[in-house]
């Protein structure tokens, strides 16, 4: 049987990639050109029995997509720029008391304001680093209205499986970008659920780890397992301790949950295009690959054995790989639409095992091959 | 016989963070009193609560417990609620939480109307940081942030729950023990947003810098200010003057959010 298709917005992809993962609640706030994700929700969620809710502000849509999770069920906030700022609080909130959401983060200018119908991909490192205190991130970044329908079920996957927000980045281009989408049949895209306790309700505790990077089973509020939950550094039990051990066998295994070699192996996903015998690697991600593509393929026409590597997980980022190939190459050109983030954490990796350039735009602009193109040509 | 407060406390949580001579733990039992006498389920209810001395009170009671971020409270609990309707929630916290960084949450949940009971426990300051004014500390008090007086105007959280849409507003005292669980119960009992405020004392970073000599005269300001509204309705405007309205301020039936959006799903599933 032919598979439905239908020519969506990435926004729009995104909303029905939510419902396909079983999302069944979402909390918005209004904010360019993230909106359409929660128009779509609002329209979705109710047809399959979910809810929707406009809150008063991203502070409080974050918060109640946490609230909502405690109960069990699989939520999701939407949100660009000023609104990423604001919701950083409630990120870290969700990270320490281990509460599976999905934030996405349509990307476009900055600082504040900014430009708020253009696109940027100056939220990566905020996407890592915003919120305060040490915690692990996990972050996808689609490049297609396709994929931004498999990735935000994935990203559902991630936030279940491993108890924490996960968030989905893609900037404005691919945003608003109409494409053929392709909508797979129910069970053909994995799509996880939380791990539930097994044990008595008496006995639960809801961050009981068997190891140093264990994910414990989080129950559900309404369930007959009755628990607490907090922000602080808590024990094994959910109540908050200052005993230093344990907050720091606590802090340290809700980074290593993701991580550690099994964990990364998990998440980590990339693509790698003619990269087997490539002297020069354009490394990119998001809509900006799709202009490196093109200049993959330019290049390769003019005799220069060119490839691409496209992060599809941002962080934790392929550090195995890129290492990998960083010897391998004699350059690495790194495009994004901001004035170099991405480019210091290959950096850190490659150190002098290659060249590395970038190649930044943030006027709004997509950087287009011409520019890459020139960039390869410099550095090698 | 004693009242058993035991049956709704965790085993091992006591004793309290709240310091001697804070009204908090009398709220506290007086919340205890009023789930009982409604007969809420342990599983099937969540208190939800922020940042603060008050906001303490979920981690000592046996049920489905959630301590937030500071001011959040409110919209963490929309978001259990909404999700789970069933499920009785309750909201604590202070007024520093609940009406200063937590104010736009607060107002919004009243307008919406949804089914939760928000037991404010206003003791005019910010306890847990030392005690720097609230949007609740009376102007001209000392506050550590007001060394030479506060010059802000207050809060009358009552009034600001009701012009916002709250569907249940009462008010007591700490001291008035016997009523605070009859009107968080009736809060409870209400369908839709209740919002019930009292009025307690912080001894240690209010009163010591505002002349009050012990705990006894913080709880007669209780006491001798509070004003039953049956009792203020035969009162002149010069009579009332410093004086707060205790009692239900506030009641009607209007449609509860998660009913609302129920019709909504039925509307989409049409």
């Amino acid at each position: 049987m032919a598979k439905k298709v239908a020519l969506l917005q990435g926004n729009t992809a995104c909303a029905l990639g939510a419902v396909y993962a079983g999302c069944t609640f979402f909390g918005g706030y209004p904010i360019t050109p993230s909106t359409e994700v929660a128009e779509v929700m609002s329209e979705e969620l109710p047809k399959v029995g979910g809810k929707f809710i406009q809150m008063e502000d991203e502070i409080a849509a974050m918060a109640s997509v946490i609230g909502a999770s405690l109960t069990g069920a699989k939520t999701l906030t939407a949100t660009s720029g000023p609104g990423v700022s604001l919701k950083q609080e409630l990120i870290g909130y969700a990270c320490i008391a281990e509460t599976p959401c999905v934030i996405i983060n349509v990307m476009r200018g900055g600082p504040s304001t900014g430009m708020p119908t253009g696109p940027g991909q100056s939220d990566v490192m905020q996407a890592r680093w915003g919120t305060h205190g040490d915690h692990a991130a996990i972050a996808v970044a689609p490049a297609s209205c396709q994929e931004i329908f498999s990735e935000t079920v994935r990203a559902f996957n991630l936030a279940e499986k491993y108890r924490m927000p996960v968030q989905v980045l893609y900037d404005e281009i691919v945003g608003h970008m109409r494409e053929r989408i392709e909508f797979p049949e129910p069970g053909e895209l994995e799509v996880i659920d939380r791990a539930a306790p097994t044990c008595s309700p008496e006995d639960y505790k809801p961050y009981d780890a068997k190891s140093d990077t264990d994910v414990p089973p989080l129950a559900a509020f309404g369930s007959e397992y009755r628990f607490h939950v907090t922000g602080l550094n808590k024990a094994a039990d959910g109540f908050p301790t200052t005993k230093a051990s344990l907050v720091d066998f606590e802090e340290r295994r809700q980074i290593a949950k993701v991580e550690c070699p099994e964990a990364r192996a998990d998440i980590e996903s990339n693509e790698e295009y003619l990269c087997d015998d490539a002297d020069v690697i354009i490394l990119a991600y998001g809509s900006t690959s799709r202009s490196a593509r093109y200049a993959v393929n330019e290049l390769r026409a003019e005799g220069i054995k060119a490839g691409l590597f496209r992060p599809i997980t941002l962080w934790p980022f392929p550090e195995k790989r890129v290492a990998e190939l960083g010897k391998q190459v004699k350059a690495i050109v790194l495009p994004e639409m901001n004035l170099g983030q991405m480019i210091f954490e290959v950096e850190r990796i490659v150190k002098n095992d290659c060249k590395l350039a970038g190649v930044h735009r943030v006027d709004g602009e997509p950087i287009n091959p011409g520019q890459i193109i020139d960039q390869v040509k410099e550095v090698i | 016989m004693a009242y058993d407060y035991e049956k709704s406390i965790r085993p091992g949580k006591l004793p309290h963070i709240w310091c001697p001579g804070c009204g908090h733990g009398i709220v506290m039992k007086g919340l205890i009193r009023a789930m009982d006498t409604c007969g809420l389920e342990k599983n099937n209810t969540a208190i939800v609560s922020g940042i603060g001395c008050a906001s303490r009170l979920p981690g000592y009671m046996d049920f489905c417990t959630l301590h937030t971020a500071h001011g959040r409270a409110a919209a963490f609990a929309t978001g259990v609620k909404m999700a789970k309707p069933e499920m009785n929630v309750i909201v604590c916290g202070g007024d520093g939480d609940g009406t200063a960084i937590g104010g736009n949450h607060f107002i919004h949940a009243c307008r919406r109307n949804i089914d939760m009971t928000y037991v404010l426990l206003n003791n005019h300051i910010y306890g847990m940081t030392g005690g720097q004014f609230s949007p609740c500390t009376p102007t001209g008090a000392k506050a550590s942030t007001t060394p030479y007086g506060n010059p802000d105007p207050i809060f009358d959280i009552s009034k600001l729950a009701i012009g916002a849409g709250a569907t249940f507003v009462a008010r007591t005292t700490a001291f008035h023990a016997t009523q605070i669980d009859k009107l968080i119960a009736e809060g409870i009992k209400h369908k839709g947003m209740s919002v019930i405020e009292v009025v307690d004392d912080c001894p240690t970073t209010y009163g010591r810098r505002n002349k009050f000599r012990s705990v006894v005269d913080m709880m007669k300001v209780l006491k001798d200010t509070a004003v039953p509204v049956a009792a203020a309705s035969k009162m002149t405007a010069e009579q009332l003057e410093g004086k707060i309205l205790t009692g239900v301020l506030y009641q009607e039936d209007k449609p509860e959010y998660c009913a609302q959006y129920k019709q909504v799903i039925a509307r989409a599933q049409g």
